[in-house]
């Protein structure tokens, strides 16, 4: 690689460090519990909005795999959101009313948190309906994989969004709080994903899935990324480029083997698909917060307006993380 | 004092987990067992106060004195010493001393192990191989161990350590190794004699040994192993203690769900145990074990188990492409998941071609995979294994993995398809099956003009539509006869294929199915080519060139 390549990468990292301590200006604290991370804590970093009826649920998934403290951008919620978290001892959560849209989408923000309190930990980066499934989640708490991947030297771990949807349209099975997402949105596309390798950034760019078989089918092109790397040894000098999908440096963003072995990885289950979604699409399209003028949303209420079904007879239904591993959607690597 | 002292004294070195090393003290003080702990100089004074206060006072627990061991480093050998002395010392009635760590746990009840030290009294069970032979070792030097010197440290000074390395080599420096020694290595967890350890510990030449020893690499899987050969009596060279080494050398962790896998070895002991491991301490420390049903060892079992792991990060699945492993396309790894045959220009020239094809085979049959409008999957589905779409907007966005995927999702189910120059022909694509060892390509040159016959349209158009088909079939046949074609290649002329039919056909049905599917079938009927040869004619008179049709007549 060219020495100018590698200043303009890290020039371009600097910048983007930069932009993000101009943009969390507009961040508010609300509740400051930084305080009581240990040195050892894993830290789950979110940005959200309005998503009461997940919270109960995503704050314990987390819990239960070992998560100490969840650092959260709450971004003018009007549905009691800020309240609820504020009460949680485990959160420390920051407001802003600022545009999630000129803040790119919320990375800008987080990636000022991360450099203030994700130094030297690992970090998980998720939104509200992800839900991180790693090898031997269901025996070994997350800090099993993270001290195994720092054993490794490894610094960064993949996990592709994995968008999960019921059976009939998605407003036949109403969400209640509390309820485990994956009771109603149990199906999921088990092989039909396409990968290209950014020579840029050098990250995966992965897409396919229901959002692409259904969705997007018309123009598969613009089918949304799926490639995440949510897990990451934080470092002061690291900063995500776009959502989780990229991170700088662009070492950070080789979780792949190339020469034919396997490297550890997991999946993000994606909620996304519950009734919640027609009215969520309704706000984000009147917002216009989303990327790419929120064409997804768009195109979900296009679909979910015709009471489209997800779900087709090669739909596969989720059982666990072994079940993931043996389709090929993750892999334990040498983990053993 | 609850129990007379055992004659098994365990020595364990611990630096971190001083809690589980704590309990596993506990565990051998409980069977009698005395114990002297090493406690890392690099622990703070908090925590081994801490530590101190949860054992309490013992009379068979001491502490010796405390070294700084960096992995691999000589101070892990003077430690060991130290403490070994001192417990032989302390405890007279001493048998057998067992070096352990911090984080390996006992597998079995300590009567058990008692139990098989009394019927070996004069055995060192200590795994010592040979340097001529020991190459087990993974991640290192081995005969050079001996022979070199290493000043630097392999963890912290690494770019040193190699550097200093290449210098010795190119000098060709050797140290000698002291006669009467015999350089022999292994696992540094070990169980042996009082005789033998006091022979060690008492040799008057062991100032002379030390000063060989302090540089060698990783001398904590050498000193002990070397001068158990001289002073032993009975050595069995196998540990006590299971230990699975990754491919850099380093020790695997044993979590909560290895519980099963644990219970199969035929160790006494295992390491490393994860400091978290709940499940493992609480089941392996108490009576728990005992309460179940004895368990046959298969220790095969457990060696299997971590050499699948291995053998998934190095070579992987073949035909996977995913987030974790995505080989490049000079990887010499398999492209796909499962052989597959790939037919061109059949289906014009024999009726019901899948039919048959899928009837003597069991093969699965799909129709022209890269149709331009739509992916012809079997029986017209429109949704395949893995959710794979027939729509050919999804599929041309990624022709080759929606190839793969197809393959990785059917596996192992045989998988046959159409495919000629009416298909959308990604060059790509063509390559990619050209170079793929899993494929069998058959193709029937010029078929096409057959099916071009029966197609509606004036002569002009269709004589528009042969120069297309034509190139599009040239384009394949260069992809398929390149030197570096990989696959299984035949291609015939509509003229070979016409002279015996049958013979071609069951030529690629054996190749599938073998002998036996073929017998009872018959060969599919021809297609009517009735005024072929005049359709050619008027083909050539209207402008066709002569090559394009010189291949057909027959």
């Amino acid at each position: 690689m060219g020495v100018l390549r590698q200043l303009r990468l890290r020039a371009e990292r600097q910048a983007k460090l930069l932009r993000c301590l101009r943009k969390s200006a507009s961040l508010r604290t609300v509740q400051n519990r930084t305080d009581l991370i240990r040195p050892r804590d894993a830290l789950v970093f979110t940005t959200l909005r309005n998503e009461m009826v997940r919270l109960p649920f995503f704050l314990d998934y987390y819990r239960a795999q070992g998560v100490r403290q969840f650092l959260i951008v709450d971004n003018g919620s009007t549905d009691g959101s800020a309240e609820y978290l504020a009460q949680q001892r485990d959160v420390s959560l920051w407001s802003t009313t600022a545009s999630y849209k000129a803040a790119g989408y919320g990375v800008d923000w987080l990636n000022h948190l991360l450099w203030l309190y994700g130094a030297g930990h690992w970090v998980l980066v998720v939104d509200v309906d992800e839900f991180f499934v790693y090898p031997f989640c269901d025996t070994r708490p997350l800090q099993a994989l993270t001290d195994w991947l720092e054993a490794q030297g490894r610094r960064s771990f993949g996990a592709m969004l994995l968008d999960m949807y019921p059976k009939g349209p998605v407003t036949a099975q109403p969400y209640t709080s509390g309820q485990n997402p994956f009771e109603i949105a149990r199906w999921f596309d088990a092989g039909n994903y396409t990968i290209q390798r950014n020579p840029d950034y050098h990250n995966l760019w992965i897409q396919g899935g229901v959002r692409q078989r259904v969705v997007m089918a018309h123009d598969p092109g613009k089918a949304p990324a799926l490639n995440k790397i949510p897990l990451v040894f934080w470092n002061r000098k690291y900063a995500y480029k776009s959502s989780t999908h990229m991170i700088l440096p662009r070492g950070l963003n080789r979780v792949y083997d190339q020469g034919g072995g396997e490297l550890a990885s997991g999946v993000l289950l994606h909620a996304k698909f519950l009734d919640t979604i027609v009215a969520k699409a309704q706000e984000e399209l009147q917002r216009g917060q989303h990327y790419a003028s929120s064409r997804e949303y768009r195109a979900y209420e296009d679909t979910l307006a015709r009471n489209q079904d997800l779900w087709c007879e090669w739909s596969t239904e989720y059982i666990n993380w072994r079940q993931l591993e043996i389709l090929g959607l993750m892999s334990k690597g040498d983990w053993a | 004092m609850s129990a007379p002292t055992a004659p098994l004294g365990i020595v364990i070195l611990c630096h971190t987990a001083l809690r589980r090393a704590a309990q596993v003290a506990r565990f051998w003080l409980q069977a009698g067992c005395p114990v002297v702990l090493h406690i890392d100089r690099a622990v703070p004074e908090a925590e081994l106060q801490a530590l101190r206060e949860d054992l309490g006072a013992h009379p068979l627990l001491r502490f010796s004195p405390r070294h700084r061991c960096d992995w691999g480093s000589w101070q892990l050998v003077v430690a060991t010493q130290e403490a070994s002395a001192l417990l032989l010392k302390e405890f007279p009635s001493v048998g057998h001393v067992l070096l352990s760590s911090g984080s390996c746990l006992p597998l079995r009840p300590a009567a058990d192990l008692l139990a098989h030290l009394e019927s070996h009294p004069q055995t060192d069970f200590i795994e010592s191989v040979s340097i001529d032979h020991a190459d087990w070792i993974t991640g290192g030097l081995s005969e050079e161990r001996f022979t070199l010197y290493f000043p630097f440290n392999w963890r912290r000074q690494r770019w040193l350590f190699d550097r200093f390395v290449d210098l010795q080599r190119k000098l060709s420096l050797r140290r000698r190794i002291p006669a009467p020694l015999r350089p022999h290595m292994g696992s540094q967890w070990w169980c042996m004699t009082r005789a033998t350890l006091d022979a060690i510990l008492t040799d008057p030449n062991r100032a002379r040994y030390e000063r060989y020893f302090r540089q060698n690499w990783i001398p904590d899987e050498s000193y002990f192993q070397t001068l158990a050969r001289l002073h032993g009596r009975e050595i069995e060279s196998r540990s006590l203690t299971l230990v699975k080494f990754d491919r850099h050398g380093r020790p695997n962790l044993f979590y909560d769900d290895h519980l099963q896998l644990l219970r199969r070895s035929d160790c006494f002991l295992a390491r490393k145990i994860w400091p978290e491991a709940e499940r493992l301490y609480s089941f392996f420390l108490t009576d728990q074990a005992k309460a179940l049903d004895p368990i046959t060892p298969e220790p095969a079992k457990i060696d299997r188990y971590f050499a699948l792991a291995e053998k998934q990060r190095i070579e992987g699945r073949a035909g996977l492409y995913m987030q974790s492993r995505f080989p490049g396309a000079d990887s010499a790894t398999t492209k796909t998941a499962a052989p597959y045959s790939v037919f061109t220009g059949f289906e014009h020239v024999f009726q019901n071609f899948d039919y048959w094809l899928g009837q003597v085979t069991g093969a699965r049959v799909h129709g022209h995979l890269f149709a331009p409008e739509a992916v012809q999957f079997h029986g017209g589905a429109r949704v395949w294994h893995g959710a794979i779409s027939s729509s050919a907007a999804i599929r041309d966005y990624n022709p080759r993995m929606f190839l793969t995927n197809l393959l990785w999702a059917t596996r192992p189910e045989r998988l046959c398809f159409l495919h000629g120059p009416g298909d959308t022909m990604d060059g790509a694509l063509s390559w990619f099956m050209a170079t793929d060892t899993n494929a069998q390509i058959s193709v029937i040159r010029g078929a096409w003009l057959l099916a071009l016959q029966d197609a509606a349209g004036t002569d002009a158009e269709k004589i528009a539509r042969a120069g297309q088909l034509h190139r599009q079939e040239q384009d394949w046949i260069e992809s398929l006869t390149s030197r570096h074609t990989l696959a299984r290649v035949r291609i015939w002329t509509l003229a070979d294929v016409m002279q015996d039919p049958g013979a071609r056909l069951s030529e690629i049905a054996r190749e599938i199915a073998g002998e036996a599917a073929l017998a009872a079938h018959a060969v599919p009927p021809l297609r009517a080519s009735d005024g072929f040869a005049a359709f050619l004619g008027r083909m050539r008179n209207q402008g066709l060139p002569a090559q394009v049709l010189k291949e057909c007549q027959f």
